[in-house]
């Protein structure tokens, strides 16, 4: 579904991306994982078009990404979750996720959509007419995943769901990524939290210092000694 | 003996200034708009009402439109120049410092009243329909300006329904708070820009239509309503929508009933003392915070 070509990609002329590749399979859930200042983010918004690649190629469903601008990746079926939730803060919960479904396709599905979300996230529901401001850590988590999920995408893209939150409240946001990937979608998540991301996910990539250094199962990588031992502590 | 209980002037005076804070209302909900999504402060404003007004008077009383039709086409023509000053004023210096941004706009106000000037001469002139006075209890109150206040009204009821109703109208919200992300909603920041300057256009139309029924047309008339408008939506907090019609009225009420206590140009001088003197206590307005 999407592929990535020996991408690099940078800030002015710091370099933080280089000669990425990578394959994320329709259905498949895949993982991102590395530690902090990796370029985890860096990656997914490159593929979200919020800033360029230098060079190497993008393509969704087959399709080249270059040329088309930020607002238009979207349309493509890509929706990005980004670091630290990036909520409208004075928009309440629902405004929120219409928000999410802004392109005039969405817009047609809205209420089957918001059924979905809220069934997804009951919380979302109490919580509707609240600004999202106010809400917690977790639950504008399950605010900002459901206002990506209200496009309708192909392929969910989640920059560090456990960033920031309470232990308790990780373990529920993993059980809800878990819940998002048996509904089928496509999800490539950046997380930093490599214990849990690997008990969620298919496959992954390790990414170090912006160059991929190891990908496999999550259970390979789950076991292999470097992981356990730079990573795991065990 | 009868004990006078209230001073049907004093009513008046202060009837008037809740019509006259409709107006300055209005005026100030297209500066705050602009600078609440765009970040910028179109010095210019009161400017676009001087073109609108000059719109109205060459449609209706040289072409001899009717003057349903001059006002709507006012604010159309309005509402397109305001889209036209964000791409060819505006887009090119939105990186730049708030104080370039400022002189650029300032540059705009002195721009169009020099042309207005070279193209309309310097006479006053008026779309001349007098709209009589309506005697209400005592009190003489001015139809023309019953009408802005009940338009202004209902062009701001319009306004917050379509920025609390409407995608697109969330959206501009939305921009305000988050500019960067807005694309990875599918909005294309650059497009609400247009859309918001458009519609900041509008209301300056709007306004332009409403008070060419109570002024005369000069070239400097922006003069007239655009400090004050910029003075309204400071004490409000600036890009505070809410903040800016509380302004308004607190506004017009020094200045209708200090006029009314003092002469006219008192309450002028007792309403921008009251504006440095909360200048002093809350720097950031009344209801500002940003």
């Amino acid at each position: 579904m999407l592929q990535l070509a020996n991408v690099s990609a940078g800030y002015g002329s710091f370099q933080a991306l280089f000669d990425v590749s990578l394959e994320v399979k329709a259905g498949e859930s895949v993982a991102v994982i590395g530690p902090n200042g990796a370029g985890k983010t860096t990656l997914l918004r490159v593929i979200s078009k919020l800033i360029a690649a230098s060079s190497g190629t993008l393509s969704m469903e087959g399709r080249p990404l270059d040329g088309v601008p930020a607002h238009q990746v979207i349309g493509l079926g890509i929706a990005h979750v980004p670091e630290n939730r990036r909520l409208f803060p004075k928009l309440t919960v629902e405004e929120n996720l219409r928000m999410g479904g802004f392109l005039p396709a969405a817009r047609a599905r809205f209420a089957e959509r918001l059924e979905f979300v809220y069934a997804l996230f009951p919380r979302m529901q109490e919580r509707r007419a609240q600004p999202a401001g106010t809400l917690s850590g977790g639950e504008q988590q399950m605010c900002a995943i459901g206002r990506a999920l209200m496009s309708g995408p192909k392929l969910l893209l989640l920059d560090e769901p456990s960033a920031g939150l309470a232990p308790v409240v990780v373990q529920a946001i993993f059980g809800m990524i878990r819940r998002i990937c048996g509904e089928g979608y496509t999800v490539l998540i950046v997380e930093q939290n490599i214990r849990q991301v690997l008990k969620v996910v298919d496959r992954a990539y390790l990414l170090e210092t912006g160059r991929i250094k190891m990908s496999g199962s999550a259970a390979d990588l789950l076991g292999s000694e470097d992981i356990r031992r730079a990573y795991l502590g065990l | 003996m009868t004990v006078q209980i209230f001073d049907v002037f004093l009513l008046e005076a202060v009837v008037n200034g809740i019509l006259l804070g409709g107006i300055l209302a209005l005026l100030a909900l297209g500066l705050n708009l602009i600078f609440g999504v765009i970040d910028v402060v179109w010095i210019c404003y009161a400017e676009l009402i001087m073109i609108g007004m000059y719109s109205v008077y060459y449609l209706h009383n040289v072409y001899h439109w009717p003057l349903a039709f001059a006002f709507l086409a006012c604010v159309l023509l309005v509402a397109a120049l305001g889209a036209l000053l964000h791409v060819l004023v505006i887009r090119p210096v939105l990186g730049a410092e708030p104080i370039n941004q400022l002189l650029v706009t300032g540059g705009v106000l002195f721009f169009l009243q020099a042309v207005a000037t070279l193209a309309f001469g310097v006479e006053f002139r008026n779309i001349g329909v007098s709209l009589p006075s309506l005697q209400v209890g005592g009190m003489y109150l001015s139809v023309a300006r019953l009408i802005a206040f009940s338009v202004a009204l209902a062009g701001m009821v319009a306004v917050y329904l379509f920025l609390k109703r409407s995608y697109l109208g969330t959206a501009i919200r939305a921009i305000s708070q988050d500019r960067a992300i807005m694309p990875l909603m599918g909005v294309s920041p650059n497009r609400i820009f247009v859309l918001t300057s458009a519609l900041g256009g509008a209301l300056a139309g709007l306004a332009a239509c409403l008070l060419v029924l109570q002024y005369d047309i000069h070239p400097a008339i922006g003069l007239s309503f655009g400090p004050i408008t910029f003075l309204v939506c400071v004490l409000g907090g600036l890009g505070n929508m809410v903040g800016g019609f509380i302004a308004a009225f607190i506004f017009a009420q020094f200045i209708s009933v200090g006029g009314y206590f003092l002469a006219l140009e008192w309450g002028y001088v007792l309403a921008f003392l009251f504006f440095i003197v909360v200048m002093f206590w809350r720097p950031r307005g009344i209801l500002g915070g940003k």
